[in-house]
């Protein structure tokens, strides 16, 4: 391997870049219009422009991608997170190209990306799931109270062609539950022409807690450990960390263990994540799904563990990373990751592109690690997501990467559109956050005391 | 009877329109979804009404004040 082509755009691009060079290999970077003056496009060694700015019309095209690569002579693609990393048929057109592919099989992406699929891979490898019921068809009553007992109350009546928060309801016992499951099948048949539903158990007050492991193939997988990420608003992440806080020995090490076995089971090969949903109370967790790429929040498990997932990517790709001792990898300290967005707190998270006239960014030092894809004068365009940095924080236990993080957030000068800044330091300094009290519902029930002292506590 | 103008809070795209002109809305019911930064964004009728004009098309582009509809309430 001589080459790389990123197939991606903005911080994790550059990110990538960092990695290659240091693997000594020369680094091509793709871009859209849009990008023409992107940091990204400046630092790799080659730079092909794709099409115009809507990723349609170029991050995620397939040929202009491949094409990109023949045309500079490059013999290996990483994806990166978004865009192009999740699809099997890249993957395999990559591969058919005679280029190494910087992921899994796609045997393995097809396998994960269809969610029923996975939850049956999971449950075979003996991870748990969320448990849930037979499909009933409209008309269908199967034995409730029986499919009831096994999945345990509280749970949702869920649509099978539903999603994001529609055509589910909450049964709290038996009473209501016939009449709720003949409800939400004629609701079904009404809003998506199919009356199938099926029950799932509900988990009131939940976390979500990932492990990032890393597979060797059929030669094993190793773990690094957990990163909670529960902090969340219209499910996108805001603030990650690891580890997580107030989390059992027992339960981390269980966790881990599911996580490793379900790689195991598949034979999985390079950097992946295992998301698990945790009731915040009683500490069962259940698998969500399992990413089969490098994740947005990869650098707080790089902060503790001192290793470089992306190095570990290349590494394995091209045939260089053939064992791994479990027993090596170690967590010092804690990191905390907060995501910086283009975005209005105020209005409902609602996104604000525009013009970055101002962009000062705190400088990165031992503890503190800043990956952007943005500078000052830069346009924040609608076409992509509203993530303009992430500020990566580490202490030697969790309110000195706490404190670390917020200081670093006050440090940011932006002028021109509107970010979730003070938003990410009220949150860090909520009493809830501070006594690691972590739910997926925190932002959204605390959020006119986080918006209230945002205005009072204004830095700027 | 007044028409009223619908504007956009956003930039983006007009990704889905979901009311045509005629239909009877309530405050509240969406008149199309908006995508901008890859989150898809209601617009909804500010008030009850009668879409009297649909001034976008699906896919259009579209910047934060433009008016996307009229509604007559």
């Amino acid at each position: 391997m001589r080459k790389i082509l990123i197939a991606n755009r903005g911080e994790i691009a550059r990110r990538i870049i960092r990695s290659a060079r240091a693997s000594g290999l020369k680094t091509v970077a793709v871009y859209s219009e849009a990008d023409a003056g992107a940091a990204h496009v400046e630092e790799s060694d080659e730079a092909v422009l794709i099409g115009p700015a809507p990723a349609r019309e170029s991050y995620l095209q397939h040929t202009r991608v491949l094409d990109a690569a023949v045309q500079c002579g490059a013999d290996a693609i990483h994806p990166g997170y978004g865009f192009l990393s999740e699809s099997a048929e890249f993957a395999e057109a990559v591969s058919q190209a005679g280029m190494a592919w910087v992921g899994p099989s796609p045997a393995l992406i097809r396998a994960m990306g269809d969610k029923e699929r996975a939850r049956e891979i999971a449950r075979r490898a003996g991870v748990p799931v969320v448990p849930g019921s037979a499909r009933m068809a409209e008309g269908e009553r199967l034995d409730l109270d029986t499919e009831a007992a096994s999945v345990g109350f509280p749970l949702l009546v869920k649509a099978s062609a539903g999603g994001g928060g529609i055509g589910m309801r909450r049964v709290d016992g038996p009473d209501k539950l016939a009449e709720t499951v003949a409800a939400t099948q004629s609701m079904a048949t009404k809003s998506f022409g199919d009356g199938t539903v099926f029950l799932e158990r509900f988990v009131p007050l939940a976390r979500h807690v990932e492990i990032q492991i890393f597979g060797l193939g059929g030669s094993g997988a190793v773990h690094l450990f957990e990163r909670d990420c529960s902090l969340q608003r219209r499910f996108q992440k805001v603030i990650e960390e690891s580890p997580a806080p107030a989390l059992p020995e027992s339960v981390r090490a269980a966790m881990a263990e599911a996580a490793v076995s379900l790689c195991v089971a598949t034979g999985y090969a390079g950097a992946g994540t295992v998301e698990f949903i945790m009731d915040a109370h009683s500490h069962d967790f259940y698998f969500l799904e399992m990413n089969t790429r490098i994740q947005v929040e990869h650098p707080v498990t790089e902060m503790v563990t001192g290793l470089d997932l992306v190095s570990m990517q290349i590494d394995y790709a091209r045939g260089e990373l053939v064992q791994l001792d479990q027993a090596a990898i170690t967590t010092t300290g804690h990191a905390i990751e907060c995501r910086l967005y283009a975005e209005n707190p105020a209005k409902f998270f609602m996104p604000s592109p525009g013009r970055l006239s101002r962009f000062d960014l705190p400088e990165q030092t031992a503890d503190l690690r800043v990956d952007s894809g943005y500078r000052a004068g830069e346009e924040v365009t609608t076409h992509y997501d509203p993530m303009l940095a992430k500020i990566i924080a580490w202490g030697a236990d969790r309110d000195r990467a706490r404190i670390r993080a917020a200081e670093a957030l006050r440090e940011l000068r932006i002028d021109g559109i509107a970010t979730n800044k003070d938003f990410l330091v009220a949150c860090l300094e909520s009493d809830g956050f501070q006594r690691g009290e972590v739910h997926t519902g925190f932002i959204d029930e605390n959020r006119k005391q986080l918006l209230s002292a945002t205005t009072e506590g204004k830095t700027i | 009877m007044a028409v009223i103008e619908v504007r956009t809070e956003i930039s983006g795209n007009v990704w889905k329109i979901e009311a045509s002109p005629g239909d009877r809305l309530e405050e509240d019911d969406p008149i199309m979804i908006l995508e901008s930064m890859k989150m898809e964004i209601p617009l909804a009728a500010p008030e009850d009404g009668t879409i009297v004009e649909i001034l976008v098309t699906e896919g259009a582009a579209i910047s934060e004040d433009d008016i996307v509809a009229r509604l007559e309430v």
